[in-house]
């Protein structure tokens, strides 16, 4: 068990180092640099622009801006192109922001995905079945920032509650009450409309691992007992149904990152896919190759843990 | 005559099919994937005729600027004394309106159908064929040793390190920093894709490759490469089929969300994505400009992953054609 996480860890850290390479090497490559973002700007002459490549770097070698990049990645130098902070602290910043929208929409994925897929899965060919089917695709389907358009219309003119931003400009003098409020209603409507493309997908998968387990030797022993139906399905049934989505849990992870740049730029939500989308309009590289490398460790953690986890909960993989 | 004749064969086996005849008739059976499927082919067939019509017609041409006849809702007719009469819409009537140039909404679309599709074509044939290629290379040189590593390591070692980077931030990344270009965001889409499709295929081919016709193709001393890509992909075409379906919606609703962020297909060429995400800025006084990409896309889209679906279904070899 040991030996198969130490190996699982070194293998991780060696396809890191050239996730690493790889996405250096695209960000540099690719043409645009930062110090031309600005072309028509009269005060840029062409020795700033050297000077600027050259505190930068951006005038060394490939592979020697690369060892630049991650000595001061590791050392907490790295500061960003556009305003000189430090990278890690604005990531950081950030990454707070985007955590409760990730955790809630997360939560809202799974307990909305699992309860459909099984009542499908249960009752199958059935209307529920058959219309939770057709709603799944059509979720998976439409553009995700047409339905928040769609939803914000909707919301605003019903309900009235504000949906932009983070909270409501103005309300830093509010009792503490109203201001909590005020933060879970902005909330909602940006957690539900990222839930609800994965709560899709996920329901399809769960009726699909559901019914398969349905129908195996063990559930008719289960019924032949005299077992209560409530509990063949979720006791003997759903437990073994779960295993695989130990796995896409640890894949959901990234989803903090790269899913989210589109709804945060239609909340103007400030969180890190919007650093990012941020950072690529200004040639920002260290924030893009960091934001980048920081998702490649998430993936690999998840899968790492999720790989374990497997192995615990299920007794009957061996290593 | 004809009926003792039907009568006779009836006695014996039914004829024997073809792989694709007997899963075309379980896809047959599934009325909504079939029902999708001629969708499809009809939208191909108008995106086919689209594309001719807004380039050799003028009324049907899109970029047509007609400022004093901006933001007219559906179903307008053209009454217009102002623009000249060569410039009136199909049929004298804007079927979807007018946006906020004036420009026929109905001709965007038909020329956006055309691009819209293209872009998710060209984007899933780029991933089909880096897929298959490294599929196929990895599934049958399997077990070749490259100094110390099988060929088979460094290949899905690759497509490991190529599933762990986020997929829309990347492509969001090379797309902003190439200049902007239609066929850039194809083959990006289609280069940050093919991972599925690749595992398929190696897939496939670890059972196909100890299998009696390639051995038997072996032993004639054809190339090797013929017997990857003509005798053994054939063979392991289903899943990759299905890949293939699925990768065009997705491809489509990509470049959508792309052209939400401004990095889409540029104008003056027009596909659903910038229709949308340009009419969008008019949701409240012209919320046509919305709706009726929203909801095409919506239903093309729709359409792509039932067929998928519908095909996933077919080729599932523990299902059979009961009669």
């Amino acid at each position: 068990m040991v030996n198969f996480i130490l190996r699982n860890i070194w293998q991780r850290i060696i396809l890191l180092i050239f996730i690493s390479i790889i996405s250096h090497a695209i960000v540099h490559l690719a043409p645009g640099e930062p110090a031309l973002v600005d072309p028509s700007n009269p005060r840029m002459k062409a020795e700033d622009i050297q000077r600027i490549r050259a505190a930068f770097h951006l005038d060394e070698p490939l592979h020697v801006q690369y060892v630049y990049w991650v000595k001061d990645l590791f050392t907490g130098e790295l500061k960003s192109f556009k305003d000189n902070q430090p990278v890690m602290e604005k990531i950081w910043k950030r990454f707070l922001n985007s955590l409760p929208l990730f955790v809630i929409a997360t939560f809202i994925t799974w307990c909305l995905a699992f309860p459909v897929g099984i009542r499908a899965a249960v009752n199958r060919d059935s209307t529920f079945d058959r219309s939770s089917t057709f709603v799944s695709y059509a979720l998976i389907s439409i553009p995700g920032f047409f339905l928040s358009y769609l939803v914000i219309i909707f919301m605003v003119k019903t309900f009235n509650i504000p949906v932009l931003g983070m909270r409501t400009f103005g309300l830093e003098n509010a009792s503490f009450l109203f201001q909590s409020m005020d933060r879970v209603w902005h909330l909602t409507i940006p957690a539900l409309m990222s839930a609800i493309a994965g709560t899709a997908v996920l329901s399809r998968y769960v009726r699909s691992q559901m019914s398969e387990v349905l129908h195996q030797d063990y559930m008719r022993t289960a019924r032949a007992k005299g077992l209560p139906e409530d509990q063949v399905i979720y006791h003997h049934g759903l437990r073994n149904a779960l295993l695989p989505f130990i796995t896409m849990f640890g894949l959901t992870i990234p989803g903090l990152i790269g899913g989210s740049v589109i709804f945060e730029q239609i909340f103007s939500w400030p969180g890190m896919g919007r650093l990012g989308y941020e950072a690529i309009l200004a040639r920002d590289f260290p924030i893009i190759l960091t934001l980048n490398f920081m998702t490649a460790i998430l993936v690999l953690v998840g899968t790492l843990v999720s790989d374990i986890l497997y192995a615990v909960v299920d007794p009957r993989i061996k290593f | 005559m004809n009926e003792s004749i039907t009568a006779l064969e009836t006695d014996e086996l039914p004829p024997s099919k073809g792989l694709f005849q007997e899963r075309w008739d379980i896809l047959k059976r599934n009325k909504i994937a079939y029902g999708s499927f001629w969708f499809l082919m009809s939208l191909l067939a108008l995106a086919f005729f689209g594309k001719l019509l807004t380039r050799y017609i003028v009324v049907f041409d899109p970029k047509i600027v007609r400022l004093s006849e901006k933001f007219l809702p559906p179903l307008t007719a053209f009454t217009s004394s102002i623009t000249p009469k060569e410039d009136a819409p199909t049929f004298d009537i804007y079927l979807f309106g007018t946006d906020e140039l004036g420009r026929d909404v109905f001709a965007r679309m038909l020329e956006g159908t055309s691009v819209s599709l293209s872009v998710g074509f060209v984007a899933v044939g780029i991933m089909l064929t880096v897929g298959i290629f490294f599929g196929g290379i990895a599934g049958y040189y399997g077990r070749v040793k490259l100094g110390f590593i099988t060929v088979d390591t460094i290949i899905m070692r690759f497509v490991d390190i190529m599933l762990c980077f986020p997929t829309f931030f990347l492509i969001l990344t090379v797309v902003a920093l190439l200049p902007p270009s239609i066929y850039n965001i194809m083959i990006v889409i289609g280069l940050t894709s093919w991972m599925g499709t690749a595992r398929f295929v190696r897939a496939e081919f670890l059972s196909l490759r100890d299998q009696d016709f390639v051995a038997a193709a072996r032993s004639q001393a054809i190339p090797e490469w013929r017997i990857i890509f003509i005798h053994m992909v054939p063979n392991a075409i289903a899943p990759v089929l299905v890949s293939a379906t699925l990768g065009v919606a997705s491809a489509i609703l990509t470049e959508s969300a792309l052209s939400f962020l401004g990095f889409g297909v540029q104008p003056p060429d027009a596909t659903w994505g910038n229709i949308l995400s340009d009419g969008k800025n008019f949701l409240f006084d012209a919320p046509w400009l919305t709706f009726i990409p929203g909801f095409t896309i919506l239903l093309v889209v729709l359409a792509f992953n039932l067929c998928g679906e519908g095909l996933r279904e077919a080729f599932n070899p523990k299902l059979k054609t009961t009669y």
